[in-house]
């Protein structure tokens, strides 16, 4: 018990540890300062203006700012749709697989645009290598410096004073990825091919299983059959069964895999190489290796609090943010940790089946890798969903049904306890505006936060920020709900059934990208309305974000008297997390109480 | 509408830029690297004895036979992949199934007793929830020490073996935690069933 419980601390502990050097440097990088790697990688960051003519010094108003980023992300929209279409006849495809249909293309393509990584594909059967390298990976990279440049320029809005421009754009992705999504990722690729994790060219391969298996004319498997291989024979009880086959050798999947896993982790993308994502032994062979990648999911969106309040020369206030968001995640993996310990009645069969904690993991194994047991799988999935990851080593579907809503209330919530990188930071900020100016009212005085004061104008953008997630997801899986034919996506049914279909619209709607993966959706509908969620959910608040920093650099910074009102207290972190919860839990207390909540009840009964 | 232009060029040159630099550059500098220090683990870990190639040690396989230690329960899939022949090849997928459902109580059920039945020895000892269980990925290479240990009767007995034998090839196999701490215990079965069968040592 002892020995479980440290596992979660050390694991919290780690990220605290590595997200605070990390918070100051790249502060630096997002002002153009001197880092221990300039000397290096800065004549690389000068080399690209020069390829694309930028002007480093160019300062953009807000609006440039945005249309900047919904071109760009445009154009690497059309580029992964088309290379997903074309793949059958390019290289770097030994699997010889087919160009993808258009519905789950356009799914993919969005889903990577959008950092959420949704996952309507199964990588080894259906992406060639070449779309996974130039197409998939890439995105994972730019989709995530998007975000975290729409977050300098938030922070330069606070910043600045009767200014008109947020940074340049091109500036700030370039700087990103140069100084620190690239040289991150090398050192953690390198890692994970260290413990195991695949990285070649090669096609598929395949190797001899120990026993053979047995498979009818119609692809059935044929259990408890005698099967001699020498004389291609199959009995079953004394009968030969005509037209058997028999399965000799196992598929192993081969492919650029630890380079694509690393970005996915450090990047809060998501989209795993493989179909079950990092539950694969070859995508996260180990304990070693889950600690890295589940470590990498909330690095930088926690460094990221750091950077803020350094930014801002207001140490406090970045501690501030970071402590709400730490103190909903602690909850978040208590919750999951108890409930997947507990297991559940039907599994434990009266005591029939043994999920005690000696010499084993114990609890609810289903769906669960015996290398990670229930603390590494329920502290990752509470990291996933917290961040906007949506990377998965354990089936969220095979849940206990408490351990999956809580899963899904963090999606909910709006992906800002730490969310995506970058998003997750300007969503809570959006929130931190609505705290203040709900607090603002309640004390009579007019709402400032960090010496700007709080107007209509940002009102108005932060409640759109802060409302698109519910309202996708709400009206996305309402309208599905009435369509027949998705009923026919289902593996579980009943209230877990409505639980799919409510995790695959919260999903998306929070740009997570994971999934009660028994939910089939790659149907045309499914792909088509899962792709505008996404849509939505990302672009809304970007340009919210952006049009708050832009109105917010404009103004006067105002002196701090002894009326402010403090944003770096208990008491501001408290109501940050209600006002969170209040938008967050209670709009969606209806839809879970007809799924996860009414699944847990008549357990009880 | 100039300036949209604008963007839209440099968007376009960065795209590209940016497509050679960390999906080419970045994918082809790992892949060289890792093939360089790490060539067995970037290839699969793929256990090789006098050129047969008997399984990766990172994917379950099935089994059945009572002589072999049993790993985590299988939902396997035949259909999906075929070798250059058309042959078909065995991968697996996990169940996606909710634990709390009537359904999945009967299905455990059905499991406990095929197990039971398998261990006529262990009849008073529960059973390890990692036997009755599907994996994450489908294809867990791996079982607990409980998992482990509750088979020992029955693969002694079957391949005439004592009880102390099979314990010392299970130690061999086992992983402990990652520094004392993260992850779990585990028994790797595919190591486990190469060394009754003779093939690793």
């Amino acid at each position: 018990m002892f020995a479980t419980v440290m596992q979660y601390v050390l694991y919290l502990a780690f990220l605290i540890v590595l997200a605070i050097p990390l918070g100051a440097y790249i502060k630096k990088v997002m002002n153009g300062e001197k880092t221990f790697l300039s000397k290096i990688l800065t004549p690389c960051e000068t080399a690209v203006y020069k390829v694309m003519g930028v002007d480093s010094e160019e300062q953009m108003n807000w609006k440039k700012y945005a249309i900047s980023v919904l071109i760009f992300s445009g154009i690497g929209f059309v580029f992964l749709f088309v290379l997903q279409l074309l793949q059958g006849v390019l290289p770097g495809n030994p699997q010889h697989l087919k160009g993808v249909n258009w519905d789950l293309a356009l799914n993919t393509a969005i889903s990577f645009i959008t950092n959420t990584n949704w996952q309507a594909y199964a990588g080894e059967s259906t992406l060639s290598y070449l779309t996974q390298a130039v197409g998939l990976t890439v995105q994972n990279f730019l989709s995530a410096a998007t975000g975290i440049a729409v977050l300098f320029a938030l922070i330069r809005g606070f910043i600045k004073v009767k200014a008109d421009g947020l940074g340049s754009f091109w500036v700030d992705v370039t700087r990103i990825i140069i100084h620190i999504l690239l040289p991150l990722n090398v050192v953690v690729s390198l890692l994970l091919v260290g413990g195991g994790v695949i990285q070649n060219f090669d096609g598929a391969n395949s190797v001899a299983l120990v026993e053979p298996i047995a498979v009818s004319q119609d692809g059935e498997i044929l259990e408890d059959a005698d099967i001699n291989v020498s004389s291609n024979t199959v009995k079953v009880d004394g009968q030969v069964i005509e037209d058997a086959k028999i399965v000799t050798e196992q598929f192993v999947p081969m492919g650029p895999a630890a380079s694509q896993v690393a970005i996915k982790m450090t990047g809060t993308n998501g989209g795993g190489f493989m179909g079950v994502n990092s539950a694969h032994p070859l995508e996260n062979p180990s304990a070693f290796t889950n600690l890295i990648e589940m470590t990498s999911i909330l690095l930088i969106p926690a460094a990221l609090c750091f950077t803020f309040g350094s930014a801002l020369k207001n140490k406090k206030q970045g501690v501030a943010i970071f402590t709400a968001m730490f103190i909903c995640l602690v909850v978040a993996i208590a919750c999951i940790g108890v409930s997947e310990q507990a297991g559940t009645q039907q599994l434990a069969q009266n005591g029939a089946v043994n999920i005690s904690l000696v010499d084993q993991a114990g609890g609810n194994m289903e769906g669960k890798e015996a290398r990670f047991g229930i603390a590494s799988s329920s502290t990752w999935a509470a990291y996933t969903t917290a961040a906007s990851n949506g990377s998965v080593n354990a089936m969220h579907d095979s849940f206990t049904p408490l351990g999956g809503m809580v899963t899904m209330l963090l999606m909910q919530v709006g992906e800002v306890i730490f969310g995506g990188v970058g998003c997750g930071l300007y969503g809570m900020l959006a929130f931190a505006i609505l705290t203040v100016f709900i607090a603002g009212l309640m004390v009579g005085r007019t709402p400032e936060f960090l010496g700007k004061k709080i107007e209509p104008y940002e009102m108005k953008w932060a409640v759109l920020v802060c409302l698109t997630t519910p309202i996708v997801i709400l009206v996305g899986s309402g309208i599905a709900a009435m369509i027949p034919e998705v009923s026919e996506s289902l593996t579980n049914h009943g209230a877990h059934g409505f639980s799919e279909l409510l995790y695959a619209f919260s999903s998306c709607g929070g740009n997570n990208g994971s999934a009660f993966a028994g939910f089939n959706s790659n149907t045309v509908f499914l792909n088509v309305s899962l792709g505008l969620a996404m849509l939505i959910a990302r672009f809304v608040p970007i340009v919210g974000t952006l049009a708050i920093a832009g109105n917010l650099a404009k103004k006067k910074k105002i002196a701090t008297t002894a009326g402010t009102l403090s944003t770096t207290n208990g008491m501001f972190i408290f109501l940050l997390i209600v006002v969170v919860l209040i938008v967050g839990a209670l709009s969606f207390f209806p839809a879970l109480a007809l799924g996860p909540l009414a699944e847990f009840f008549s357990n009880l009964m | 509408m100039k300036e949209i232009k604008q963007i839209t060029k440099k968007a376009l040159s960065m795209l590209i830029v940016f497509t050679v630099l960390c999906g080419i550059a970045y994918t082809g500098v790992i892949t060289g690297a890792a093939q360089l220090i790490f060539p067995h683990q970037s290839n699969g870990s793929i256990i090789e004895v006098n050129g047969v190639r008997y399984g990766s040690e990172l994917l379950g396989q099935q089994y059945n036979d009572e002589r072999h230690m049993w790993g985590r329960i299988m939902n396997l899939d035949v259909s999906t992949y075929q070798d250059e022949n058309g042959e078909p090849l065995m991968y697996a997928t996990p169940s996606n199934l909710s634990p709390a459902s009537e359904e999945y109580q009967q299905l455990v059920a059905q499991r406990v007793d095929m197990i039971r039945q398998a261990n006529p020895d262990m009849k008073e000892t529960a059973i390890p929830v990692d036997l009755v269980t599907c994996s994450g990925s489908g294809l867990d290479p791996h079982i607990s020490k409980a998992a482990a240990n509750y088979q020992v009767a029955r693969i002694a007995k079957e391949n005439q073996m004592n009880e102390q034998e099979v314990q010392e090839i299970i130690d061999k196999c086992t992983q402990g935690k990652f520094l004392g701490v993260f992850g779990e215990e585990t028994v790797n079965v595919l190591k486990v069933n190469l060394m009754l069968d003779g093939i690793l040592e």
